[in-house]
């Protein structure tokens, strides 16, 4: 037999205190650790807009460079990085969602399934640098696209394909299978089950993958700074054919490549907060979308 | 009753999942304009049974089906049958009500508009006609374009099948309708079930052996696979031939 109240007493004062300390120590560890990613976007969005809110103004978003980019403001560049990213989803939402349309509804699973996925694993993790050389080589050289609106579109699109893919086809199966079977003994066909039923459903979620692919292709340098990226263009390109400007490109340019570094500190920073509010806007509208969604799903 | 001619006739009918026999050489007949029940414990192929009907089991990759099938005396698991039309004629309504995610109006209008019915007024009178068999007129005209997941469990299941009568079927299959229902709602389905059964053929699977003998005319039972027995629901409830049937109805098991 042994002692109930010796067993309690040694573990109050043998095992409690040391216990404690270490629990309390890899507490507050965990504590700070977790909310470093909030501190790191603090700090970042703090630094950038203090090197750069002195910029800001209503000229620096309507008015275009002046005085070889030293003054004046940056409209051509913003226009550019939209036209880029508007046009990159148009290519790639189509061909993305049929992708996932057929891979999530048609395909049956074995070999040719197995290696069209593993090739979309792998496309994802080429390195964007390696999608710029692609363009430069197929869309500039090969196709003589030049420097251009379309060859850094399609450039973007290609880059951003496997992401719209897999965002698409998740949408799509989350789709309960309840209501393909409702609408098959209604005696739908397949397609029109698909049509109707099943991509109306998956829209919102297809809807949020494309406007956090396209937050996440606004903010890409590489594969534009070979097939699309102008170092100056005086205003809005008026073809498919021309370069544009961009934000990334231009805050690269304006760090590295002027001839008044230090004089465009200014401006870099401004341009780099109006890069960063675009992506964090698509990024929250993607988000609210999803929360949305998820409050009106009754499924 | 008047005698009825037999709208299903099921000969040595099997459904293999691969290489798993799911239903074993089943004889059967289904009586237009009655109801037919099928009962049996979990995993007895009642349901793969009945989804073979009208070939909702064509959807498992692995499933295949041997021996004849004959609706209206047309073996439907012939290579020409047209299934589409197949399943127009044949509803089914599931287990869980399964509205889309869509108004009351356009889940009974999906199947009429598939069929390419596009006027407003012939469509606005095929979903109240549809929603007043179901006996769920009443309780929704005022909110046609209220989503249809808004509506309680046993009215989603009353619109599944307003959603099944509107494309006109002879024959709607139910699929253990009320099990996901509170009684209220199960009495209300049960009551509609037998207004329904006088203008299409039901065939009903269901676990509730009491639900079995109150509202249909012919029960199926069976076991493992198999068709055990087969009749009069009151001859099965009363006087099984079967010592398993008995055994299953008195609740010895299941």
């Amino acid at each position: 037999m042994y002692n109930i109240d010796t067993t309690k007493e040694s573990f109050k004062k043998v095992h409690k205190k040391k216990r404690n300390i270490r629990q309390g120590f890899f507490l507050s560890l965990i504590r700070i650790l977790g909310f470093s990613g909030a501190i790191t976007l603090f700090v970042i969005l703090l630094f950038v807009f203090y090197n750069g809110f002195q910029v800001l103004s209503w000229e620096f978003i309507t008015q275009p460079p002046l005085e070889a980019m030293t003054r004046g403001g940056i409209f051509p560049v913003i226009m550019g990085t939209i036209l880029l990213t508007s046009l990159c989803m148009l290519i790639v939402i189509p061909i993305g969602v049929v992708t996932a349309i057929f891979l999530a509804e048609y395909s049956k699973p074995g070999y040719m399934l197995k290696s069209v996925m593993m090739s979309i694993y792998t496309l994802a993790g080429v390195p964007s640098v390696v999608f710029g050389l692609f363009g430069l080589g197929v869309f500039v050289v090969m196709l003589n696209f030049g420097m251009s609106l379309l060859a850094g579109s399609i450039t973007l699109a290609i880059m951003i394909l496997p992401y719209i893919i897999s965002t698409s086809e998740e949408a799509l199966k989350a789709v309960p299978y309840s209501f393909r079977e409702a609408s098959l003994a209604c005696g739908a066909t397949k397609w029109q089950t698909i049509r109707k039923v099943v991509l109306p459903t998956a829209m919102p979620g297809i809807l949020t993958g494309a406007i956090l692919g396209t937050a996440k292709v606004s903010g890409e340098t590489a594969p534009i700074m070979f097939t699309a990226a102008a170092f100056f263009t005086p205003g809005i390109p008026r073809s498919l054919f021309e370069p544009v400007m961009a934000l990334p490109y231009h805050i690269y340019v304006l760090a590295t490549a002027g001839t008044h570094i230090e004089e465009t500190r200014p401006i870099q920073y401004g341009t780099a907060i109006v890069l960063i509010t675009l992506v964090l806007g698509m990024n929250l509208l993607g988000i609210i979308i999803r929360l949305k969604q998820r409050k009106k799903r009754a499924w | 009753m008047v005698e009825s001619k037999n709208i299903f006739e099921i000969k040595n009918f099997s459904i293999w999942y691969g290489n798993f026999q799911a239903v074993k050489d089943i004889n059967l007949s289904i009586k237009s304009n009655r109801i037919t029940a099928i009962i049996g414990p979990s995993g007895c192929g009642k349901s793969t049974l009945l989804r073979a009907l009208n070939r909702m089991n064509d959807l498992i990759i692995s499933s295949r089906a041997t021996g004849q099938m004959l609706f209206h005396d047309v073996d439907i698991y012939d290579k020409d049958t047209d299934v589409i039309e197949l399943r127009r004629r044949v509803g089914m309504v599931f287990q869980k009500p399964n509205p889309f995610p869509s108004s009351v109006y356009e889940n009974v209008a999906y199947g009429p508009k598939l069929r390419g019915i596009k006027k407003k007024s012939i469509l606005d009178g095929i979903v109240e006609q549809a929603l007043i068999k179901a006996d769920l007129w009443k309780e929704v005209k005022d909110k046609l374009n209220d989503s249809g997941l808004s509506l309680s469990g046993g009215q989603m299941q009353r619109l599944c099948i307003a959603r099944s009568l509107a494309q006109e079927p002879e024959v709607i299959l139910f699929d253990e309708p009320t099990s996901a229902l509170d009684p209220i709602s199960t009495a209300h389905i049960e009551n509609l079930l037998q207004e329904l059964q006088k203008t299409v053929t039901i065939v009903i699977v269901t676990h509730n052996m009491q639900q079995a003998a109150r509202i249909s005319h012919y029960t199926a039972f069976m076991y493992i696979g198999e068709l055990i027995e087969f009749g009069d629901t009151n001859t099965i409830f009363v006087n099984p031939v079967n010592k398993l049937t008995e055994e299953y109805i008195t609740g010895r098991f299941g």
